[in-house]
């Protein structure tokens, strides 16, 4: 680490970078001092012979190649002045990458700004049915979403699948605005203590199963049933589960963290904080609009303007 | 002897013969092809044009991707054989009559000498004090000077922007910034080459010209003095007979010198600035017309012709050399190669990319499902509808859309669900193929990837 700490290469850099203009500058004076000795004056030889028959010449190089020379190095110093170069020192210009790459984005949010305005001006419902907003949303997606809930945008285990009607925290234009801009926390506490004995978490189990018609043991199913109440605080008495709270429904075939006995008695057991991350920050609101848009379009038709 | 010399000013003298001749052939045509090419039609867009910004290359009836570029490399690799085959034949017969440098330098010393006047005139002129017929003609070619090179550079933009657009946005000031910037670097490169630069880019900047030599050996035909015919040289008059007056053909008017474009002396034998261009050989002859005397006192031949008194057919049939026939077939192969591999191209790729966040899901209907990402690109000029299958697996299937449209010239990314049913397959990768066929065409293309069934 010291090499970041310390001032050593810096320094280092900075004097074998001037120490190289300068021998480029010895260097051409020298050269311009020394007379090439030619042997016959007449054809330029200079008397050196190899392989029997192969002479050297002088052709002496034109001087505005010693002009270019010269320029390249007055050019260097102005470089290293003007911009980074010499160790650490940032240029009289102040020029830096990151300030470079911040002026292109603002340029470029400049320039898309009358087509998202365009855009803010539609309700989701509308934006969703606009080819051009649903390109600009795909490729937001592919960019920033995909990478979670899949290319097709139907999720995989832990990810929610986002092209079917079930939703977790609402599936209305707004509340898909607010999970995108602020992002979410699914919890489910570890349940096993409330509950009971393992054997209570395992009829649960059973119960739950049964609730979507799922293959499940019926008398299990029933013994588990009086020890739902532990779960019908966020799940509901029937199971329905809560959008206010981000609970699941349990009664369709939607299963978000692994189907099966197994799999529920862990999520009891275990509990489960699930994350969407906020994208507040990272999309601006227009983008998180045609999003929206996108999102929702994947489960509703789009209204006609 | 300094290592560093102010380079002397060349004029060269003006010459009419049958190399002169071939010159400005070869001057009109490339020059019409250049000029000429950006304003052809094709259909309803120009028929050459390489559109950088959408990454589509068009000439006449191809639409090249820049997957396509191999068909760049192979063009390339047929430029350096042709280089071979001529170099190996005549010496440096790109040089003398096809380079943009000396055909630049050619039309610009055309127009120089239309201004100024002839070689003497030239040089009587800058030699001349400041007056105003000198302010006048110099001004009066840099102005043509600048507006040829200006009229080059907008050429060369105009291959990479639509032409007709650009001549519109230039009369109405609404150029782009790097559209302005790379006409104007073009008519500097321009002006400077072939206005001030000329033989200097040969002599000093020029690799090509130095590797060529490479390629030359003593039965290469190159422009070449005939020694034992012209020596001893010496001036003598219309009645003199030079036998009696042991005088060679060579009358040592030095108009070889005078015409050189590069400034040499052709007389000293081959020398590396020499782009044979034939320029002395013209004249000479023109010369050996006036005194009397047999053409062809410096002329195209090979040395060993030279040295044994070869023949015309006796010559021709050294430059047949293998090294040569080698040459001229692998460049027809290739040629050959390269037009098989246009005709036979498929209008289309695709591209497949394994969805990379989802491993494998299974679905509510208890099927095991993949996701999938093609890139469909049409390479033609036509909106095509694609017909994509699936196979490698038991009851494999494609659960989205079989037929996909892709506008003209366009790619389009769709997402492909492949489904096979719960457990019958092992738990692994298996190797899948995606079988994509252009409708109601007989194009047709495999593209392989994996289906995972998770453990």
């Amino acid at each position: 680490m010291s090499d970041f700490t310390s001032n050593y290469w810096s320094i280092f850099v900075a004097v074998v970078s001037v120490l190289g203009i300068v021998y480029c500058a010895l260097l051409l004076w020298f050269s311009s001092q020394v007379k090439v000795q030619v042997h016959k004056p007449d054809d330029l030889t200079t008397g050196h012979v190899w392989d029997e028959t192969l002479q050297e010449m002088n052709n002496p190089l034109p001087r505005w190649w010693l002009w270019l020379f010269i320029l390249t190095m007055v050019f260097a110093v102005f470089y290293y002045i003007a911009y980074p170069g010499l160790g650490s020192f940032g240029g009289q210009l102040g020029w830096t990458s990151q300030n470079e790459y911040d002026q292109e984005i603002a340029q470029a949010n400049k320039a898309l700004e009358p087509i998202y305005a365009a855009f803010d001006a539609q309700a989701a419902e509308q934006l969703a049915g606009d080819p051009k907003a649903m390109a600009v949303g795909e490729r937001l997606f592919m960019n920033n979403c995909s990478q979670c809930h899949g290319s097709d945008a139907r999720g995989s285990k832990g990810f929610p699948n986002l092209t079917d009607k079930d939703w977790l925290h609402g599936g209305s234009p707004d509340k898909i605005k607010e999970t995108i801009t602020k992002g979410r926390v699914g919890q489910m506490p570890p349940m096993a203590a409330a509950v009971g004995t393992p054997e209570d978490v395992r009829n649960v189990a059973h119960y739950v199963l049964s609730m979507s018609g799922s293959p499940h043991d019926s008398v299990r199913a029933a013994l588990g049933q009086a020890k739902f109440g532990a779960c019908a605080a966020c799940h509901g008495a029937d199971g329905k589960g809560n959008q206010a709270l981000g609970s699941a429904n349990l009664t369709d075939k939607i299963w978000l963290h692994g189907w099966g006995e197994e799999a529920i008695v862990s999520m009891v057991n275990a509990g489960k904080i699930n994350q969407m991350p906020a994208q507040e920050g990272r999309l601006t609101p227009s983008q998180i609009h045609v999003l929206t848009a996108y999102v929702w379009g994947f489960s509703n038709k789009p209204i006609a303007k | 002897m300094s290592l560093y010399a102010a380079s002397k000013k060349i004029y060269p003298r003006s010459v009419e013969g049958v190399f002169a001749y071939w010159r400005w052939v070869f001057v009109a045509i490339t020059q019409i092809i250049f000029y000429g090419l950006p304003w052809m039609e094709w259909g309803t867009r120009q028929a050459v044009l390489f559109d950088l910004a959408s990454r589509r290359f068009y000439i006449f009836g191809l639409v090249l991707y820049p997957q396509d570029f191999i068909y760049l490399t192979g063009l390339l690799v047929v430029s350096a054989l042709s280089l071979f085959l001529f170099t190996a034949v005549a010496g440096r017969l790109w040089c003398g009559y096809a380079c943009p440098q000396t055909v630049y330098s050619e039309i610009f010393l055309w127009i120089e000498r239309k201004v100024e006047g002839d070689r003497s005139a030239r040089i009587r002129l800058d030699d001349a004090n400041f007056s105003l017929e000198k302010l006048v003609k110099k001004w009066y070619k840099h102005f043509l000077w600048i507006s040829l090179s200006i009229w080059t550079g907008f050429t060369f933009v105009g291959y990479f922007t639509p032409i007709r657009e650009l001549g519109m946005e230039f009369f109405h000031t609404t150029m782009g910034g790097w559209e302005l910037f790379w006409v104007f670097f073009y008519a500097f490169a321009t002006y400077g080459n072939a206005g001030f630069m000329r033989e200097q880019v040969c002599k000093y900047m020029c690799p090509y010209a130095r590797f060529q030599s490479a390629m030359f050996d003593h039965d290469t035909l190159i422009v070449t003095y005939d020694e034992k015919r012209g020596e001893p040289r010496g001036g003598r008059s219309h009645q003199t007979d030079p036998a009696a007056a042991r005088l060679g053909d060579c009358i040592d008017c030095t108009l070889c010198v005078q015409v050189c474009p590069t400034g040499i002396d052709i007389r000293k034998g081959l020398q590396y600035e020499c782009i044979g261009c034939g320029a002395c050989a013209d004249v000479c002859d023109n010369v050996m017309d006036k005194m009397g005397y047999a053409k062809g006192l410096v002329r195209y031949t090979t040395q060993n012709a030279m040295k044994n008194n070869w023949s015309t057919r006796e010559i021709w049939r050294r430059v047949m050399r293998p090294r040569v026939q080698i040459y001229t077939m692998v460049l027809l192969a290739i040629v050959l190669g390269l037009l098989v591999s246009l005709g036979l191209r498929t209008p289309f790729k695709v591209d497949v990319v394994r969805d990379r966040s989802t491993l494998s899901r299974i679905t509510e209907e208890g099927t095991l499902e993949n996701v999938y990402r093609l890139q469909i690109m049409n390479a033609s000029e036509q909106e095509q509808t694609y017909q994509l299958k699936v196979q490698g697996l038991p009851n494999i299937k494609i659960e989205t859309q079989t037929d996909v449209v892709v506008a003209p010239a366009q790619s389009r990314w769709v997402v492909v669900r492949a489904d096979i049913p719960y457990g019958s397959s092992p738990a692994g990768s298996h190797p899948i193929r995606f079988e994509i066929q252009a409708a109601n065409t007989r194009d047709y293309l495999v593209e392989k990837s994996v289906f995972i069934v998770p453990r």
